[in-house]
């Protein structure tokens, strides 16, 4: 078998190991639902989220172990995964081929020419990167001891390195030496500057940011909240109902752009945007086996250019770091030159990525400046916003941000599809990250289920169990986890403001006992007080009343009788236009008597919110009968994840 | 071969082939203007769908039959209080498809009894087929996510082991509908699909606190049966549940009371507000039996005014010992 088809097929085999994945990712019993598939298999392959996670926690969650033997395999193959396993990758693989078909073999070659541009990808990884590790880097001033204030105060290092230079400068040593001490003097200085203005700065931080970028990540958002979507919307394999999700636009249109790009440049992505790709790139400079020359002289033909999925000039000096070992070259070549040998290319190599040191120091700083930038808003501070409420078992926000990738495993899983990727809601770095909505789906968070936690693949949001969401058991004195706090808006809840009953909310809440409870009100109907004209047993004749027969026998209505003492009510059971007929009450003593002013009343049960018991789960707000903007809400006031968002005392 | 001088001017062949297509271009699209021309404005309400109307699922000859049966076993009360109307046989002949409404609302386990209990549902269906039932179908339109409640309550599970079929509610299972004589359900959706070909409808319904209208049994259970924002009802609870009994005309209702929700219904939510109270009633008068099933919570019928009402309406009968139930024991 020739080696192309062979990488053909490894490539079909992922692309459909993934596909899969993103099916069986729904919460059910049967085998081709989520029974123990490895959903997360390809995040957690995924480098650039293992690097992610631990420039921000310095910890290797669980699974993302797995990313080791990806990198592992890359030092010692190159790029394998871009051209054998990469989802995204098989996805522009495909629609490059469809885009090249029938242009001639110049233009073939043109297209996949090395670019400058290709550089850009190294640019966005180390922005990433920057941006995840400020706060380590912010951190290592601390563990030198340097930063002021500290009991070995960096300032006497610093007076020792001037004492140095002074030193070397006065013995006449060689230029070059003395250059280097000068440098080593002005980087520490820097070093002081920054540790000085650093330390202690609220605003440093980590946040990762690579999963709007990470291939994998993407393309799990993509499908699993674009594509199944509207694919399923008519099959209704995958959910009795339309999923939906907020801000789909756009997901689809970054998804459909990176696909569309491949048509007029080959790999488009992969070439100039994957950060995944780059950090590849850089993983793969040792690499022991690689695709080069066994001679420095060929034709010319230029038929493994023409063919090169990583526009890294097979021909010339190849460029290891962007060769992403599709072997076509191998496959192609007239004159069986190609080879992936352990010697390097005969007409030599360029191992490195194309990036100055100022490039390289440019994008990095970037990064880790951008993240207190965006953070001046105050987002994490007083200017939190209380729509932004996390799943349960989220991790306080600062935390929440270290971990989240975006990558929308949470909003595939969740039963009631009532997960979204925020927008602004949580700053711009919070874009895409979970947030509940609870008018679309099907419920609020039910009661019962931790889904979203066992299948996020960073622990952004904790796999917690039902005890621990319910605050039963173990966690009893924790108390239950709140998501946030419904909110009565007295000026749009019907028995509050518009004296209907319903109490549908109250009905609705889970616990036990209820988080809403109501308060008996007696509320006069807006016709005047009836005077009574008769009685005759519990039949009460009123003067000149034009009641719509029935109106007022729904069971909710009582009468009472406007007099000096005091008196109780009677329930209305039946009514026609002038007559009430009262319902038999053993507690009441007498009737209305004639020329009695007789008030009618409706009785409402009005809804109050428990703040100990109420979780948040926003079931109360989804079945709320104002169904636009809805008469109780949740926002997350009171939710368990952060202190500084508490309404309770204790 | 054509000269370049043949290629400038125009020959009157081509002229007028060109013309041709010309004049067929604007014919085309005037015509199709024309033909979509309208010169009025759209209606203001949309076009209303084909109403549907369910028809009466009851077997006259034994209307106004109850029996109540105490005991701990469901599966044993049942089967008696059944065996006692005549047994299952009786109201579900061969060929026979059985719809049997759950209350599946809430996704919520069994043991807390805010739903249907499974092993109830599973030896009714069982029953069903044994009679020579071609079909048993389970159902609910239910509050909390659909999947999630019939699997998290058992129901689905329990109906599928013993072969009948579960129906979840889609966009596509609902038809508008009107009740003759109501005033709430006007052009209403109703879960349509279920119902439409079925020869018998029993309800199964638990004993259950209800804030708003005091109870919910066997007819608050048809609220089930509604689509749309049904929540909007709850600001006259009494007469839409009279409206529900009234549409629907069920074979039996069966309500569970061996366990039954004292208070903070109808989710309930912990064992603390349940009571055991042993007892399970089969009746053909939805009336009667919910009548009955106040008792279990420690009411009378005279606290549910939708009983009266759909008293009133020739529903059934809510002096449940005037049809003389039958009861008995098992222990």
């Amino acid at each position: 078998m020739r080696i192309v088809r062979a990488r053909q097929i490894s490539q079909l085999f992922f692309f459909l190991l993934f596909l899969w994945f993103c099916v069986v990712a729904s919460v059910g019993e049967t085998w081709w639902q989520l029974r123990g598939w490895p959903i997360n298999w390809f995040l957690q392959l995924d480098p650039l989220v293992a690097l992610g996670t631990v420039l921000t926690t310095r910890a290797l969650y669980a699974g993302l172990l797995w990313a080791l033997v990806t990198v592992v395999l890359t030092i010692l193959l190159g790029r394998f995964f871009c051209s054998w396993a990469c989802p995204f990758g098989t996805l522009h693989h495909f629609v490059s081929f469809l885009g090249s078909r029938k242009k001639t073999l110049a233009k073939k070659a043109a297209r996949n020419r090395y670019h400058r541009a290709q550089s850009v990808k190294y640019v966005l990884l180390l922005f990433l990167l920057g941006a995840a590790a400020g706060e380590l880097l912010a951190g290592f001033p601390d563990l030198l001891g340097l930063s002021p204030g500290q009991s070995w105060p960096g300032w006497v290092l610093f007076i020792v390195f001037l004492l140095v230079v002074l030193f070397l400068t006065l013995r006449k040593v060689a230029a070059k030496k003395a250059r280097m001490a000068y440098w080593v003097a002005v980087c520490v200085a820097v070093w002081m500057l920054l540790a000085w203005s650093w330390s202690g700065h609220s605003l440093i931080g980590a946040s990762l940011q690579t999963g709007l970028l990470d291939p994998i990540p993407l393309i799990h958002r993509s499908v699993n909240l674009v594509i199944l979507p509207l694919v399923d919307g008519g099959t209704h394999q995958l959910a009795v109902s339309q999923r939906h999700t907020q801000g789909a636009w756009l997901i689809g249109a970054v998804f459909l752009t990176a696909v569309l790009l491949n048509l007029s440049t080959p790999r488009f992505y992969c070439r100039f945007v994957c950060p995944l790709g780059a950090l590849f790139g850089i993983l793969s400079r040792y690499a022991l086996w690689r695709v080069g020359k066994n001679q420095s002289e060929c034709s010319q033909c230029a038929r493994c250019e023409a063919l090169c999925e990583g526009a890294c000039d097979p021909s010339a000096k190849i460029r290891i770091s962007e060769c992403v070992l599709c072997m076509n070259c191998l496959d192609t070549c007239p004159e069986d030159l190609m080879g992936y040998r352990t010697t390097p290319s005969e007409l030599g190599e360029v191992v490195s990525p194309d990036l100055s040191r100022r490039d390289f120091v440019v994008s990095l700083l970037s990064g880790v400046a951008a993240v207190p930038v965006t953070r001046l808003g105050g987002t994490l501070g007083a200017n939190w916003s209380p729509t932004l409420i996390r799943p349960p078992g989220a991790l306080m926000e600062e935390d929440f941000l270290k971990r989240c990738i975006k990558c929308g495993q949470c909003m595939r899983i969740c039963p009631t599809n009532i997960i979204h990727p925020a927008h602004f809601q949580g700053g711009l770095e919070g874009f895409w990250t979970p947030t509940l909505d609870f008018r679309v789906g099907t419920s609020g968070c039910q009661y019962n289920c931790i889904a979203c936690g066992h299948v996020c693949p960073t622990a952004a949001i904790r796999p917690i169990t039902v005890d621990e969401k319910q605050g039963k058991n173990d966690f009893a004195q924790a108390g239950p986890l709140r998501l946030g706090t419904a909110f009565v808006d007295r000026g749009r809840c019907l028995p509050w403001a518009m004296d209907k009953p319903c109490i549908v909310c109250q009905e609705n809440c889970p616990v036990s006992p209820k988080a809403i409870f109501t308060r008996e009100h007696f509320s006069p109907v807006r016709e005047a007080p009836f005077m009574v004209k008769s009685v005759h047993g519990m039949k009460v004749t009123l003067q000149g009343s034009h009641l719509r027969p029935g109106a007022v026998a729904t069971g909710d209505y009582f009468c009472r009788a406007i007099t000096q003492e005091k008196n109780g009510r009677w329930k209305i059971q039946e009514n026609t236009e002038s007559v009430l007929v009262l319902s038999p009450d053993p507690t009441q003593k007498g009737m209305p008597e004639p020329g009695n002013n007789l008030e009618i009343q409706i009785r409402l049960k009005q809804p109050h919110v428990d703040l100990r018991r109420c979780t948040g789960c926003g079931i109360c707000e989804h079945e709320c009968p104002v169904s636009g903007r809805r008469a109780i809400r949740v926002t997350a006031e009171n939710e368990s994840r952060s202190k500084a968002h508490a309404l309770l005392l204790s | 071969m054509i000269t370049s001088s043949e290629e400038r001017s125009m020959t009157r062949r081509e002229f007028l082939i060109r013309s041709a297509k010309a004049g067929a271009c604007v014919a085309a699209a005037g015509g199709l203007s024309l033909s979509l021309y309208d010169s009025k404005a759209p209606q203001r309400s949309q076009e209303k769908g084909a109403l549907v109307t369910l028809p009466d699922f009851s077997m006259p000859a034994r209307n106004g039959q109850m029996s109540i049966v105490t005991g701990e076993d469901r599966v044993k009360t049942v089967q008696r209080a059944l065996k006692t109307l005549g047994g299952i046989e009786a109201f579900v002949r061969p060929g026979d498809r059985v719809l049997v409404k759950v209350n599946a609302a809430f996704a919520m386990p069994p043991i807390l009894s805010a739903t249907a209990n499974p092993e109830l549902v599973a030896e009714v269906a069982r029953l069903c087929f044994k009679a020579g039932a071609s079909s048993v179908a389970v159902t609910d339109n239910p509050i909390n996510d659909p999947a999630s409640c019939f699997t998290l309550t058992g129901i689905a599970q329990a109906a599928r082991s013993v072969g009948a079929q579960v129906v979840i509610p889609r966009k596509s299972s609902f038809k508008p509908t009107t009740l003759q004589g109501g005033t709430l359900i006007k052009d209403w959706p109703l879960f349509y699909a279920p119902l439409e070909a079925v020869d018998k409808v029993i309800g199964i319904a638990p004993v259950k606190d209800h804030h708003r209208s005091g109870a919910s049994m066997t007819m608050k259970n048809w609220y089930g049966l509604l689509g749309g924002r049904r929540n909007l009802f709850h600001q006259d609870i009494h007469n839409i549940i009279k409206e529900l009994a009234m549409m629907v005309s069920p074979t039996l209702v069966i309500l569970d009371g061996t366990w039954t929700m004292m208070t903070n219904g109808p989710t309930g939510g912990s064992l603390a507000d349940l009571k055991q109270t042993n007892t399970m009633i089969v009746s053909t008068d939805q009336v009667a039996a919910d009548a009955f099933g106040a008792t279990l919570l420690g009411k009378t019928a005279s606290d549910l005014p939708y009983i009266a009402k759909a008293q009133a309406e020739g529903v059934g009968q809510s002096d449940y010992e005037s049809i003389k139930p039958f009861r008995d024991h098992v222990g």
